[in-house]
């Protein structure tokens, strides 16, 4: 099995804190790079980043296009524009929003599975709508672990249930395991 | 699919459409033209890159629709309205010392950019002795530009975003209805010329006070964008203003050290070297 580079996080409805009680898991020598996207609205500011830092010991930026992306660092997606990852950095795109939604966790995690291929940890949190099945059975079909919150456990389950239905989660985990088990992942593999 | 076949299917596609067309997407930042080129091939009813190929090859038409496909980029009305409101504030008053003032929008797609740094110049009374060149490499959109009607759905976004810019007067005075659309006065646009100029290919034609290319570069691969830079700086007077989108900036490339930043929150740098 290849060796997690990359973990993708994709949330909405609930996401900040979701995302939050993550980031805040991993230890400050984890050493895969972290991209996230949380559906906001597309007026928001990039206070998220600032919001979430507080609860990291990993850096969290604010991203410029073609930002480079460093191990254990962690890349939030601005508002209103699509996140992709392609080898080695970021890329942006205003293309059409994706089930009404940009940044949509869907381009991201395809993206993320032609980047880095079986590199790739992908993880569905919390959300109210459909965002991120797709691009969970993209990751999974170019060999990457995919990841779903367990919707018992999510503010809203709409999304981790659409997830699960796709039928490409390797692993329903609790919120308050993710961290850990994205630790242990990336040991291990 | 194995990826990397797909990615060599790419490769041979914008091969094949350079050498038989001469558009060059060969530079363009390998994520979003994927995900365009898969989403051309669905709606033309083939699985692969190569599939599309052929099509396109003896096809002009299908050509004509990748083409829009991979040249469109979205915009709106005031984009950000932080930037309008700085380009006022800051880049307005260099731009009254001229006598005659040039701007380029570069990448202007379908126009909405163009009118809404129209309206910026006519309330601060510098239109009139202004000349927009609004380029893109795709006729198609330029048409629909130089139309200046936008969907009418769209004006309460745009209203909101005009006011949040420094808009002075009431948007709605700018358009009229009734035309399929919002259509903006054509005294906005007597000033402006919509042009073809393909940024991959073509060179400098002109000489600007100011140029504005917001969320163009984004498609391009990094090599791509300095060489742009390099285009924008060779057409840009000195002390003239460059505009960029909210997350471009010029860090990295080969010309940071050829600007300055007007004001850290928007994207306006203005050429000190």
């Amino acid at each position: 099995m290849a060796r997690t580079e990359l973990v993708v996080l994709g949330a909405s409805w609930g996401g900040l804190r979701a995302i939050g009680i993550v980031l805040g898991g991993l230890p400050v020598d984890f050493e895969a790079i972290i991209v996230a996207a949380q559906h906001r609205a597309a007026s928001s500011t990039d206070a998220l980043a600032r919001v979430l830092q507080n609860s990291s010991t990993l850096p969290v930026r604010d991203i410029e296009d073609k930002e480079a992306l460093v191990p254990g660092n962690v890349y939030l997606a601005p508002a209103d524009y699509h996140l992709i990852v392609e080898h080695g950095h970021l890329a942006l795109s205003l293309d059409a929003r994706v089930q009404h939604s940009r940044p949509s966790i869907d381009v991201l995690f395809e993206s993320a599975a032609r980047a880095y291929g079986a590199g790739v940890a992908a993880v569905v949190l919390t959300g109210a709508n459909a965002d991120g099945a797709d691009g969970l059975r993209a990751v999974k079909r170019a060999g990457g672990f995919t990841i779903v919150q367990d919707p018992r456990t999510a503010e809203s389950p709409v999304m981790p249930e659409a997830a699960i239905a796709s039928g490409a989660a390797d692993k329903v985990l609790p919120l308050s395991d993710i961290a850990a088990f994205l630790v242990e992942l990336c040991r291990t593999t | 699919m194995n990826e990397d076949t797909e990615s060599l299917g790419i490769d041979l596609l914008l091969e094949g459409i350079h050498r038989h067309y001469g558009y060059d997407f060969r530079s363009y930042a390998r994520g979003s033209l994927t995900r365009r080129v898969r989403h051309r091939a669905r709606e033309e009813g083939v699985q692969t890159a190569t599939a599309l190929l052929d099509l396109v090859l003896h096809d002009p038409s299908v050509m004509q629709r990748l083409l829009y496909d991979l040249s469109i980029n979205v915009t709106s009305m005031f984009r950000d309205p932080a930037f309008y409101r700085v380009f006022r504030e800051r880049a307005v008053p260099m731009l009254k010392t001229y006598p005659f003032v040039r701007i380029w929008n570069a990448g202007c797609s379908t126009g909405e950019e163009t009118f809404s740094l129209a309206i910026l110049l006519a309330e601060v009374g510098l239109l009139d002795k202004t000349r927009i060149y609004a380029t893109d490499m795709n006729d198609a959109v330029l048409e629909r530009a130089a139309a200046g009607t936008f969907p009418l759905e769209k004006m309460r976004e745009y209203t909101g975003n005009y006011i949040e810019a420094g808009g002075t007067r009431s948007f709605s005075e700018y358009y009229s209805t009734g035309f399929g659309g919002a259509r903006f006065n054509r005294d906005l646009s007597e000033n402006v010329v919509f042009a073809q100029h393909n940024l991959v290919s073509d060179r400098s034609f002109n000489e600007f006070h100011a140029i504005v290319c917001r969320n163009v570069m984004i498609y391009f691969d990094k090599q791509l964008q300095d060489a742009v830079h390099d285009l924008f700086h060779a057409s840009l007077v000195m002390f003239g203003v460059l505009g960029l989108g909210s997350h471009e900036s010029l860090h990295g490339t080969s010309h940071a050290d050829d600007y300055e930043e007007l004001e850290s929150t928007a994207r306006l740098y203005r050429r000190i070297g």
